[in-house]
């Protein structure tokens, strides 16, 4: 131990730190693919179930390897490149998919003291981040080289780029509300139990953000751009093996995001409903699970991915002009209206939440 | 007026999908339908058409007489039948041949038999792993009638009173 400290001594303190962030970058990135192999499992499983059937369960003990013959099925196909595809866009794309859903997760707060970068400008780096996405999805569509993906790709750009906005006015709800686009102090702000939450002065906000972040990851009810039963798979259609694998995980992390984010904006992610009960978390041993930590914030995001996955089992897909219709004459407005109300309300100072 | 309103109220609560949200919901709780093939089966109707086979008579004799109903009335021309006179001045098939991938499984050649001689049984699982295999001959259809004709016996019995 003595001389795992003296070599660590020896190493000069610009390559700790390197060294250092690496380490979380991999103590957050692997459970963070983990979990998006299980959240597939559950979307199967939980879709199943709504329909009355059973789901995967013949791999392993309940299906539960499920996740992991996928994985090695994928990893062992070709990577087929089609005929006149452009070859560097090709395979640049599902990178370009992938890299901005993990990066986004640097400044996401997992619990007090458990994150990457605590830097001031968290909300505004999520959003900058996210907005990347669309790149991923209109390269792959282009580079493709077939109708249907680029026709997939034009109506993933149009409605991401449309939603973007109405999820921007409602993350300047939170901003106003917390007073700081810093996640940690944003969460910090939501302190004192249920009560305190955001969801309860900005539930509309909280309702619009989800929608727009449903739209925004394309999944259904809003998923015209994969819309599997009008153009085939959309702008993944020619993709096979690892890169269409890579897209599924870009996909899922950013489900996983936006969930995470949401948890973060108006659940007070890793803070305890029951903090404010001190006869609850002063208990023995068990009072720990009532008090604040990491576990509440995976309770948190559990609860959105449920959210999104009981969406894509109830709604049929919305037509085009439908979701534009949605995203341009209805969500926009009633952010701006509620950003209205909320700021009068912050003038007036409304107790308990914004004052 | 008040039919906008009660839209507005109605849209904006998120009456409807809330509504739709309830059902997949309570759905996610209740008992599953699913039936794990290879452990559980469904029932299967004595009527059901499956593999075919060619019957014999108790004392062993073939019942086909080669009248060739069954190749005339089949749709998808899966049937063919060649015969000739057997030493005892009887009319017999030489050659009785399905083609398995072409049998849509209609069972009108069942229906047309006069002596009960082709039908079509219960069961239902078989593979073919080479090319030619599909090609039932006289000699496969016979063994196969021998082998189940308890089963195809009961399956003609229970399904007599209604033919």
């Amino acid at each position: 131990m003595d001389n795992l400290i003296s070599i660590w001594n020896l190493v000069p303190e610009a390559l700790q730190t390197l060294i250092v962030i690496l380490l979380k970058i991999v103590a957050i990135v692997l459970p963070l693919i983990l979990a998006v192999a299980y959240t597939t499992y559950a979307e199967r499983k939980i879709i199943g179930y709504m329909q009355v059937r059973l789901g995967p369960n013949r791999v392993g003990p309940k299906g539960w390897l499920q996740p992991i013959a996928d994985t090695v099925k994928l990893m062992f196909k070709e990577v087929i490149l089609p005929s006149e595809a452009n070859r560097f866009v090709f395979y640049f794309a599902p990178i370009m998919a992938l890299t901005p859903a993990l990066v986004a997760w640097a400044v996401i707060p997992f619990s007090s003291g458990m994150w990457l970068a605590d830097i001031n400008v968290g909300l505004l780096f999520i959003l900058a981040i996210t907005s990347l996405d669309v790149f991923g999805i209109i390269l792959a569509g282009w580079a493709s080289n077939s109708k249907y993906a680029i026709l997939s790709a034009m109506r993933a750009g149009a409605q991401v780029v449309s939603y973007e906005i109405a999820m921007g006015f409602a993350l300047v709800g939170v901003l106003m509300a917390a007073g700081s686009l810093n996640l940690r102090e944003i969460v910090e702000a939501q302190s004192g139990g249920i009560t305190q939450w955001f969801i309860w002065p900005l539930f509309g906000l909280m309702l619009v953000y989800f929608i727009s972040g449903v739209a925004e990851t394309n999944r259904a009810p809003f998923d015209v751009a994969e819309g599997e039963s009008e153009i085939v798979a959309g702008f993944h259609v020619e993709y096979s093996g690892m890169a269409f694998a890579l897209f599924f995980l870009g996909e899922y992390a950013n489900m996983l995001l936006i969930s995470a984010v949401a948890a973060i904006l108006f659940l007070g992610g890793w803070l305890s409903p029951f903090e404010s009960i001190d006869a609850l978390t002063e208990l023995p041993y068990i009072g720990l699970l009532f008090g604040n930590g990491i576990h509440w914030f995976f309770i948190k995001v559990a609860f959105f991915i449920f959210l999104y996955l009981w969406f894509r089992a109830t709604f049929p897909r919305y037509r085009y002009d439908q979701i534009m219709r949605l995203g341009w004459k209805i969500l926009i407005p009633v952010t701006l209206v509620y950003i209205f109300a909320e700021g009068v309300a912050i003038y007036l100072g409304w107790k308990p939440w914004l004052s | 007026m008040i039919a906008t309103v009660q839209h507005w109220i109605k849209s904006f609560t998120l009456f409807e999908l809330l509504k739709g949200m309830s059902v997949t919901g309570r759905r996610l709780f209740s008992r599953k339908v699913t039936i794990q093939y290879p452990e559980e089966k469904t029932p299967i109707s004595p009527r059901f058409r499956g593999h075919h086979a060619l019957r014999r008579y108790p004392n062993g004799e073939e019942r086909c007489i080669a009248c060739k109903l069954c190749e005339a009335v089949c749709p998808a021309l899966a049937i063919t039948i060649e015969l000739a006179e057997r030493d005892d001045g009887t009319r017999r098939t030489t050659r009785y041949d399905i083609d398995m991938f072409k049998c849509i499984y209609c069972g009108f050649c069942e229906e047309a038999c006069p002596v009960d001689a082709i039908v079509e049984s219960r069961h239902f699982e078989y593979h073919f792993e080479e090319r030619g295999e599909n090609i039932m001959t006289k000699e496969k259809l016979l063994a196969f009638g021998d082998k189940h004709e308890a089963m195809i016996a009961r399956d003609k019995a229970a399904d007599a009173p209604y033919k």
